[in-house]
């Protein structure tokens, strides 16, 4: 397994946000993690990410324990996430924000090859001298992702990537979502929208009140009666 | 452009560059952690008593400098790792408070390992004035201007060029994002204290020669160089500079030409109607953010 979450729980102050979260993601799979609003998805992000600390449980990544390991340390063992919200470096160029996400190489400086990038999304390549900022919530998507991308990760988090997008743009996004997980890249994707991630994914699973309950392929769990009734809204 | 004009306009730019220098040390470090410094004079003060303490020891005034610059910044470093990182955590309100008690500690030892007299720093370069259109200015403060636009130039190159300091700048812009790209933001607050440092002890040596040095000298300089940094526009250390100069030639006018009892009041008069006026100062940071 590239990453092994075992009975996991987090909280913030004395109020639990998860508990015994169990979610196993082998290399080369898109895993989905769905649920309703408030239900632990982003914690358990950032608890992978390492911006949120663990209170129980463990996370292993590659076979090696880093529920203690401080965020920075994770990118470079190859963990990169998206964050919810995109979260870019706003008043910096497109360009900076990708670089950026290549600080862990010890390349990044000299070389900061941005043309896969760019070939993923030409749009990009023509905004790269405006402030991230100022660019439409699509783009800056793939901002997000694009600089996600450059610490050429082993596993790749994507919180939410849907938020705040039109039809069209969820569409394109998902799209990309998809096109990267057939490059081979293990992909963990956090989603609200659980009929778009369900579709996608090659396994799911369901959290549920901070505790991860039902569990399966994409298929199994978009056909599966509780699931259903609870999150596809058929 | 009468020669007295002139005359205080120098003067002005020449204790503006220093306020800029302290006010860009004040920038720097609240980028990193949104803490307000308030042991930056004191780098000035170790800056100057140092240079001037090893010159008297007879160590050549070249050698001096360095080795007071290195002090400052290996106190700038341990200020960070001894009384603000153990403090990880707490709000920024304490961590303000911490860096007065850092500030109250270095005046303390420094009156112990000095003295507390009061000490000038021979001119680098001569006492002869140099005559511009009737107004003289002293070739020190040619040293001091100079110094701050190597300092500028060097900075703007550091944090448009260089990754470590496209870095600093992201720390500052989003923390966990930058957490999320592999920054070490500790290592960068670090950085920020000793880059701080750096610039408080160059000024504190540079000014040395033109006004006397002594273990509280940073208390005053300090608080100018923060006003420096607020009216610029908090965050921004190119505005810190700007702010500098403003508020020294500011100064330096109403010294002029109403009375120099007048002279502390200006800086925070300025800073006062920026605030009311402007909050996030002349050059704030503009947000551009899209949701």
């Amino acid at each position: 397994m590239l990453l092994e979450i075992k009975s996991l729980s987090a909280s913030y102050g004395s109020i639990k946000a998860l508990f015994d979260v169990n979610i196993e993601v082998a290399e080369g799979e898109l895993v989905t993690l769905v649920g309703a609003n408030g239900a632990g998805k982003t914690t358990i992000m950032k608890v992978i990410s390492g911006i949120q600390r663990a209170s129980g449980g463990s996370v292993e990544f590659a076979g090696k324990n880093i529920t203690r390991l401080a965020a920075e340390k994770r990118v470079r063992l190859g963990i990169s996430q998206v964050p919810e919200g995109r979260q870019l470096f706003t008043p910096m160029s497109v360009h900076d924000n990708l670089c950026l996400g290549a600080f862990t190489r010890n390349d990044a400086n000299t070389k900061c090859d941005l043309d896969e990038i760019y070939e993923q999304f030409p749009i990009l390549f023509e905004r790269k001298d405006q402030p991230a900022g100022t660019l439409s919530g699509g783009e800056q998507q793939m901002v997000a992702i694009g600089r996600a991308l450059m610490a050429r990760p082993k596993l790749l988090l994507l919180d939410e990537p849907s938020m705040g997008l039109s039809p069209l743009l969820v569409d394109q996004t998902f799209a990309t979502i998809k096109k990267l997980a057939k490059q081979g890249t293990t992909i963990f994707l956090v989603e609200q929208n659980a009929y778009m991630a369900l579709s996608i994914a090659d396994r799911g699973y369901v959290l549920e009140g901070g505790h991860t309950t039902i569990s399966g392929t994409g298929d199994e769990l978009m056909s599966d009666e509780r699931v259903k009734n609870a999150y596809l809204g058929v | 452009m009468s020669a007295q004009f002139l005359q205080f306009l120098f003067s002005g730019i020449t204790v503006g560059a220093i306020y800029a220098l302290v006010g860009v040390g004040f920038s720097v470090i609240y980028n990193s952690s949104n803490v307000i410094n308030f042991a930056q004079g004191e780098f000035v003060m170790i800056g100057g008593m140092a240079t001037v303490f090893l010159s008297a020891a007879g160590v050549p005034l070249p050698l001096a400098i360095i080795l007071a610059v290195l002090a400052a910044v290996i106190i700038g470093y341990l200020v960070e790792k001894l009384a603000i990182e153990p403090a990880k955590g707490s709000s920024v309100v304490n961590l303000i408070i911490i860096t007065i008690g850092v500030s109250i500690f270095l005046r303390g030892l420094a009156q112990v390992v000095f003295d507390r007299n009061f000490h000038s720093l021979k001119a680098f370069s001569g006492t002869e004035p140099i005559q511009i259109a009737g107004a003289s200015i002293t070739t020190q403060s040619l040293w001091v201007i100079g110094g701050l636009v190597i300092a500028t130039l060097v900075l703007g190159w550091f944090f448009n060029r260089t990754l470590t300091g496209k870095a600093m700048l992201a720390t500052s812009y989003n923390k966990d994002a930058a957490k999320l790209v592999g920054i070490n933001t500790g290592r960068i607050l670090q950085l920020s204290f000793m880059i701080a440092a750096f610039l408080g002890a160059v000024s504190g040596i540079l000014i040395a020669p033109i006004a006397l040095t002594y273990a509280n000298v940073g208390v005053m300089l300090g608080l100018k160089g923060f006003c420096a940094a607020m009216v610029g526009g908090l965050g921004n250390p190119m505005a810190a500079i700007a702010g500098g100069l403003l508020v020294g030639v500011a100064e330096a006018l109403t010294a002029g030409y109403l009375s120099s009892a007048y002279k502390d009041a200006v800086a925070f008069i300025i800073i006062l109607l920026v605030l009311f006026f402007m909050p996030s100062g002349l050059f704030g940071r503009k947000e551009v953010d899209k949701v």
